[in-house]
């Protein structure tokens, strides 16, 4: 009898593991909440460091989940602890008996709008990352703008906005999307507005070197406060805190920068099984170094941001290592082999 | 905003919409490398006369980007062309062939 693993999430890590454990003869049922699978990255364009194409990555490994029976625009209703064995009811009506289940719900992005001060929703020229997305994806369209800013840490190493945690990924993507800005409009100024540039990976650091060369000018200092002016455009005050001065520039379109929090709908799946969260709202994991795709549930495992920001690639490696770890689980716990 | 100049003290803040672009690209285009600084500050503390005098490239260019030309020279003006900034750059900025090319763009009538 093949063994039946409930993934839920369908994003970047639910795929991979799922893709690795059908391939290792197991039985996977995928369940996303979203229409489509892929979570955030079916909604990006391109990635860093070397702009690769989200749409075409998404397809690759959609296309490794052969065998997976996925349900999409489906949530997980109710989820009962049996007897080493789950028993999930989805929205759909369906019932699922699993003999473990992985959780990669991922992360939800920072609501913008509770930084009141950047005036999200209030002037039509700031957005967000994944609003600038869409526009690289052709899905909205921004006026020719003269001048352009990238606001880092929104919501992320933010207390006050209940988030004193980095998010990883949004200096990459910001240094990626200013790159791609000038590209557009090589007349417009750029300007990123940092608090330090946290270019950690490989190809990164090469990325802010890149962005340096075209001109796009690096500002160290939170943004304070946006405003506009008489003729519609942005006016943008924050400290240089390399020179020590406050410093005000007039901006067409900024581009905030939201962190990564953790995902609402993983929360409620998580409450029903009564895991723990840490400080930051992410899942505790068993321990912090040895087990990090294991819960303090037997057969329950994690993988992605569901506990803590990550990037891409990081997903990637821990939807391995889980899909690992499920399957070490089954072959200790059913005796196979 | 407008200036009605009944202050009594200039404003000490940035206007980077009033700052001369045009200098600036003049200086770019003949040394490309200066884009490259990322403020690490070696410059300023191996320069020689820095220990003297207020002497400081890193702050000089940053200067120049936020339109404070003056500064910048200023910062500059004590400079002996020693050039072990130039050994220290990380980026491998010729530091040295830089300042030169600052005193000449800028100083030029």
């Amino acid at each position: 009898m093949k063994n039946n693993i409930l993934i839920i999430g369908g994003g970047p890590a639910g795929l991979e593991a799922s893709g690795i454990l059908v391939k290792m003869g197991y039985n996977v049922i995928l369940v996303e909440k979203e229409k489509q699978l892929g979570g955030h990255l079916a909604k990006w364009d391109t990635l860093f460091p070397d702009g690769l194409k989200a749409e075409d990555l998404l397809k690759a490994m959609i296309k490794k989940t052969g065998g997976v029976k996925y349900f999409t625009d489906t949530q997980v209703q109710s989820v009962n602890i049996l007897n080493k064995s789950y028993n999930v009811i989805l929205s759909n009506g369906i019932t699922v008996l699993a003999d473990a289940v992985l959780l990669a719900t991922g992360f939800d992005l920072f609501k913008a709008e509770k930084k009141e001060e950047y005036g999200y929703g209030v002037y039509e020229g700031v957005i967000t990352n994944a609003d600038l997305e869409q526009y690289f994806k052709g899905n909205f369209s921004i006026k020719k703008p003269k001048a352009v800013g990238f606001v880092h840490c929104v919501g992320s190493r933010d207390e006050k906005a209940c988030n004193p945690a980095c998010s990883k990924v949004c200096c990459a993507t910001a240094v990626k999307q200013a790159c791609h800005i000038k590209e557009k409009f090589p007349q417009a100024d750029v300007f990123c507005f940092y608090m330090d540039l946290r270019m950690f990976g490989r190809h990164y650091e090469d990325l802010y070197l890149k962005a340096q060369k075209m001109g796009i000018r690096f500002i160290r200092g939170r943004v304070s406060e946006v405003a506009e002016t008489s003729e519609g455009r942005l006016l943008v005050k924050a400290e240089d805190t390399l020179s020590s001065k406050p410093i005000k520039v007039t901006l067409d379109t900024l581009v905030l920068m939201a962190g990564m929090r953790p995902s609402e709908s993983g929360y409620q799946v998580g409450h029903q099984l009564n895991l723990s969260v840490e400080e930051d709202g992410f899942f505790s994991t068993k321990d912090t170094m040895l087990s990090l795709q294991k819960s303090n549930l037997e057969g329950l495992f994690f993988a992605g941001a569901a506990t803590g920001p990550k990037t891409l690639p990081d997903t990637l490696h821990e939807a391995r290592s889980a899909a690992m770890e499920i399957d070490n689980y089954i072959t200790e716990t059913f005796n196979k082999r | 905003m407008i200036d009605f100049g009944f202050g009594l003290s200039p404003s000490s803040r940035v206007n980077l919409d009033l700052r001369d672009k045009e200098l600036f690209s003049k200086l770019i285009e003949t040394e490309s490398d200066a884009l490259k600084c990322m403020a690490c500050g070696s410059c300023t503390a191996s320069c020689s006369a820095g220990v003297f005098e207020e002497t400081s490239l890193r702050s000089a260019l940053l200067n120049l980007q936020n339109g404070n030309k003056e500064k910048a020279l200023n910062l500059l003006s004590h400079c002996m062309f020693c050039g072990k900034c130039t050994m220290v750059c990380p980026r491998g900025i010729n530091t040295r062939h830089l300042i030169l090319s600052i005193n000449k763009i800028y100083q030029a009538r």
